[in-house]
């Protein structure tokens, strides 16, 4: 970090106000904050912590209903409240860009990706003609993506992800800004990926001598690229300090909760609850262990293909002989076993075929090769549209991973839970059935006076709490568990995977843990399976997977998960 | 922006009606036009001044006056009377038509969008062969073949409608289809034919009511339409079309009001329904919700 007198951006007492149809509502409060040259800057939150706004702020593109109430924005002297639109124009893009966090919408879909560089160059007529596609060329190169002279020709489609996040860097780059501000750049993208993504921009950012906004909500991210983290909570700065100040000695308790309740490399469930939580600190709760003899669920050869079914026209006469496309295997040849009571992680990236794995043991889906056997019995045969009556049914039930998506708006919360209940269960009457709702309620901590509200009405792990209910309300022997979490805050993250640890001890049930992130498959699972392509790259013991891998798939990916620094707390455990 | 949407708190669903009618005073206005409208249809014959079917060659073709507003037609008859009656008619029809519509275009519409494969295949094409004809002409064949009853208006207009509805009912099913919510009711082991009952068709129907409304200006106009031409409802009953039709022919010789008044009366209603449709759009509309 370079020491220089005058900031590059000062933030002072920044309170930022949207006009909703109750009033005014504000969504940024007092905030303050300076920006060095040089210096990486982490502003870290939940959602709804207002950092998002923040950045948006500074950049003048609030949305019509949101303005700066008061407060002082400067960029090396320019006042950036008061700038004309034309100035501010020429600041953003040229003086300061911004990432946002889905790349592929942040890129024109029908236009190639270099034309889209060399716009940008045209724009703030930086480049033109020849020379500006050789500009283009140049930044595709800098952003690390191979064979740039073939990709300028690439639509965003043809791109992966983090291929068209590489692209979004090279056009916030392309003028050679001296501030970017990254907004949630690596979300929704692969640890591998998130981890080039972010060696790149650090990378970038050294070369250069850019001045780096980080604004994510994962602190372990911040913690590993940041010189400075500044923590917000509901639109106001809770705490600002170097990295090492904030994790060895955090003066808020909201600091604090969040360091916590952080996944790491090691650690127990409990301790991810807040320290003012009663739980934490106890020892985690045991599975209940039912005999080990027979697996629950075996799964041997499960293979499924996509694409290979054709147009359906195959039968005439001029069809025959044309081929159709090749059929792609999404998963191949897959085997494992699981035992009464055991839980199992199933760990991968995207596009690893997990998802597709779990949906065809939830026959939701039907295996192209295959068999899936719960309790001895063979499941796979039975087509998936015929599975919903039959008496395994209940005995397999699934959390989403979108707690929003997978409750129905027109239903309440009550009725959403009631749903299996009254399919599958085998109580008779409205008042036996509203006792199970109110009993299963109890059961995930979910306050009864919200069973009466709709989807919309109810917060995240809220809706996350309805969706555990309404999976458990049949008694279970194995519940798969898709990313549960992963569209959840990690403070909310805590409480789930202590209810599910909870939930487990009490019902005996196994779990199938679907997720990318080993270090949160760790807290739940004793054995894990790791995917890629399809395929099972490694399989074993948590501990001994997470300590030594075996597969160098394995260990990039374990490198790749960003790990906090560790607490004051922890040190001193470990003295 | 998902720090902004945190901040917003549950709108209780009256206030959001509210909300709506402050914001777009239009929809007042097609509130209040309805009210009108459906107070005709109901009450028309009630109220009407003169019977409208009784002739009096005696005063026929007079012009608008204090005793007949709307003034009289070539047997005398009370214009004003007339355009009120007809009102109950002319909404009955739209009404079923709409209805009809509504239920087939949604049953074959959300199976298509639900199921895909082969039903989505085979009632796709049986919706575009509908759409490739000029419907009015769709509708005139099927009126002239079927006979020239007011029945059969309803269901030349009915079936020349459906396309309409299977496409929103196809479109809404089909992007639920493969929800978190409807995976959720399968595993909950619900039937398919369940899902799409109680889990699919009611997040597919604000869309589909929004349509109706629309729609129910274009049927009336449909129905007026074929009247017109003479299909459908014969003369001497009183009906916006057919009075048109007739009202035409003394339009060069200075009688003006005879047609003009139930233009009108054809030309508001459909107004109307187009406002209401809008005003209805913008109350179901999540996205109006800020």
């Amino acid at each position: 970090m370079k020491t220089s007198s005058l900031p590059l951006i000062s933030v002072q007492n920044l309170t930022v106000e949207f006009g909703t149809r109750e009033g005014p509502v504000t969504a940024v409060r007092d905030v303050s904050f300076d920006l060095a040259r040089g210096e990486t800057l982490g502003i870290v939150g939940e959602s709804g912590s207002g950092k998002s706004v923040t950045s948006f702020a500074l950049m003048g593109i609030l949305d019509a209903n949101g303005q700066v109430a008061q407060g002082e924005m400067t960029y090396s002297g320019i006042d950036l409240r008061r700038a004309s639109p034309r100035q501010m124009r020429d600041i953003r893009g040229r003086e300061i860009s911004m990432i946002f966090q889905n790349p592929r919408s942040a890129l024109n879909p029908i236009r190639k990706v270099g034309l889209q560089i060399e716009d940008i160059l045209r724009e703030h007529a930086v480049a033109v003609g020849g020379h500006a596609r050789r500009q283009a060329v140049e930044l595709l190169d800098r952003v690390r993506i191979r064979d740039p002279e073939k990709r300028y020709h690439a639509y965003p489609h043809e791109l992966s992800g983090g291929m068209c996040q590489r692209v979004v860097i090279a056009l916030a780059l392309a003028c050679k800004p001296r501030v970017l501000i990254a907004d949630e750049p690596t979300t929704g993208l692969d640890v591998t990926t998130q981890k080039t993504i972010m060696d790149l921009i650090r990378d970038l950012a050294t070369e250069q001598g850019l001045s780096t906004i980080l604004i994510t909500h994962d602190l372990g991210l911040a913690a590993n690229y940041c010189g400075r983290i500044v923590v917000m909570k509901r639109g106001e700065v809770v705490e600002a300090a170097p990295v090492d100040v904030l994790f060895g000695a955090p003066r808020h308790p909201y600091t604090r909760a969040l360091i916590e309740a952080t996944p790491r490399r090691s650690g127990t469930v409990r301790a991810l609850l807040p320290p003012d939580d009663f739980r934490h600190g106890q020892p985690d709760p045991k599975p209940r262990c039912r005999a080990l003899s027979a697996p629950l669920l075996t799964v041997e050869g499960l293979t499924k293909e996509f694409g290979a079914e054709g147009s359906g026209f195959g039968w005439l006469p001029w069809r025959k002989g044309v081929e159709t496309d090749k059929a792609f295997r999404a998963v191949d040849d897959l085997s494992f076993e699981l035992h009464a009571g055991e839980s199992l992680g199933l760990v991968g990236e995207s596009g690893c075929g997990k998802s597709t794995t779990s949906m065809m043991i939830m026959r939701l889906l039907d295996p192209t090769q295959g068999s899936v056997r719960l309790d001895g019995e063979e499941i796979s045969a039975i087509p998936s549209s015929k599975f919903a009556r039959h008496p395994a049914r209940a005995k397999l039930q699934f959390v989403f991973q979108d707690p929003t998506d997978s409750l129905n708006p027109r239903f309440t919360a009550a009725r959403c839970i009631s749903d299996p209940i009254l399919r599958l269960g085998k109580l008779e009457g409205g008042k036996a059935v509203k006792a199970r709702v109110e009993e299963l309620a109890d059961l995930v901590n979910l306050p009864l006076e919200l069973l009466s509200r709709f989807p919309h009405q109810l917060s995240g792990g809220q809706k996350a709490r309805v969706g555990i209910a309404r999976a458990v309300a049949l008694n279970p022997s194995l519940l798969i568990l898709d990313e549960p979490t992963a569209a959840l805050d990690v403070s909310v993250q805590a409480v789930v995977l202590n209810l599910l640890a909870d939930l487990r001890a009490q019902l005996g049930m196994s779990y199938l843990f679907v997720s990318h992130d080993l270090n949160v498959v760790r807290l739940l699972c004793e054995r894990v399976v790791v995917m890629r392509a399809g395929i099972i790259v490694e399989e074993g013991a948590t501990d001994q997977v997470m300590t030594t891998p075996k597969t160098a798939y394995t260990r990039e990916l374990l490198a790749s998960s960003p790990e906090p620094p560790p607490t004051l707390g922890a040190l001193e455990a470990a003295e | 922006m998902a720090d902004v949407t945190a901040f917003k708190a549950g709108v209780k669903p009256r206030n959001h009606i509210v909300y709506i009618l402050t914001e777009n005073p239009v929809s007042i206005v097609a509130i209040a036009g309805f009210a009108v409208i459906v107070f005709a249809a109901i009450f028309g014959p009630l109220v009407a001044p003169y019977d409208p079917l009784a002739t009096n060659v005696a005063i026929s073709l007079h012009p608008p006056s204090w005793d007949h507003w709307f003034g009289t037609d070539q047997l005398g008859r009370d214009v004003f009377s007339r355009v009120l009656v007809a009102a109950r008619l002319d909404l009955m029809i739209s009404v079923s038509a709409v209805a009809l519509s509504f239920v087939i275009g949604a049953t074959i519409g959300s199976a298509a969008g639900y199921f895909g494969g082969w039903t989505d295949r085979i009632t796709g094409r049986v919706v575009d062969t509908i759409m490739a004809f000029p419907l009015f002409v769709l509708a005139m064949g099927i009126v002239a073949a079927l006979g020239n009853t007011v029945e059969n208006i309803i269901y030349a207009t009915a079936i020349i409608n459906v396309p309409f509805y299977a496409r929103v009912a196809r479109a809404e099913a089909a992007i639920r289809r493969t929800a978190g919510f409807v995976q959720a009711a399968k595993l909950s082991g619900n039937s398919d034919l369940r899902i799409l009952a109680t889990q699919v068709f009611p997040n597919a129907l604000p869309p589909m009511a929004v349509q109706a409304s629309l729609n129910m200006g274009w049927a009336i106009l449909n129905a007026a339409g074929l009247s017109f031409i003479g299909l459908g409802v014969r003369p001497p009953t009183p009906e916006w079309g057919i009075m048109v039709a007739e009202g035409a022919n003394f339009i060069i010789s200075g009688e003006w009001w005879l047609a003009i008044f139930p233009g009108l009366a054809l030309m508001l209603t459909v107004f109307t329904f187009n406002l209401l449709g809008d005003a209805l759009r913008d109350i179901v509309d999540p996205r109006q919700r800020t």
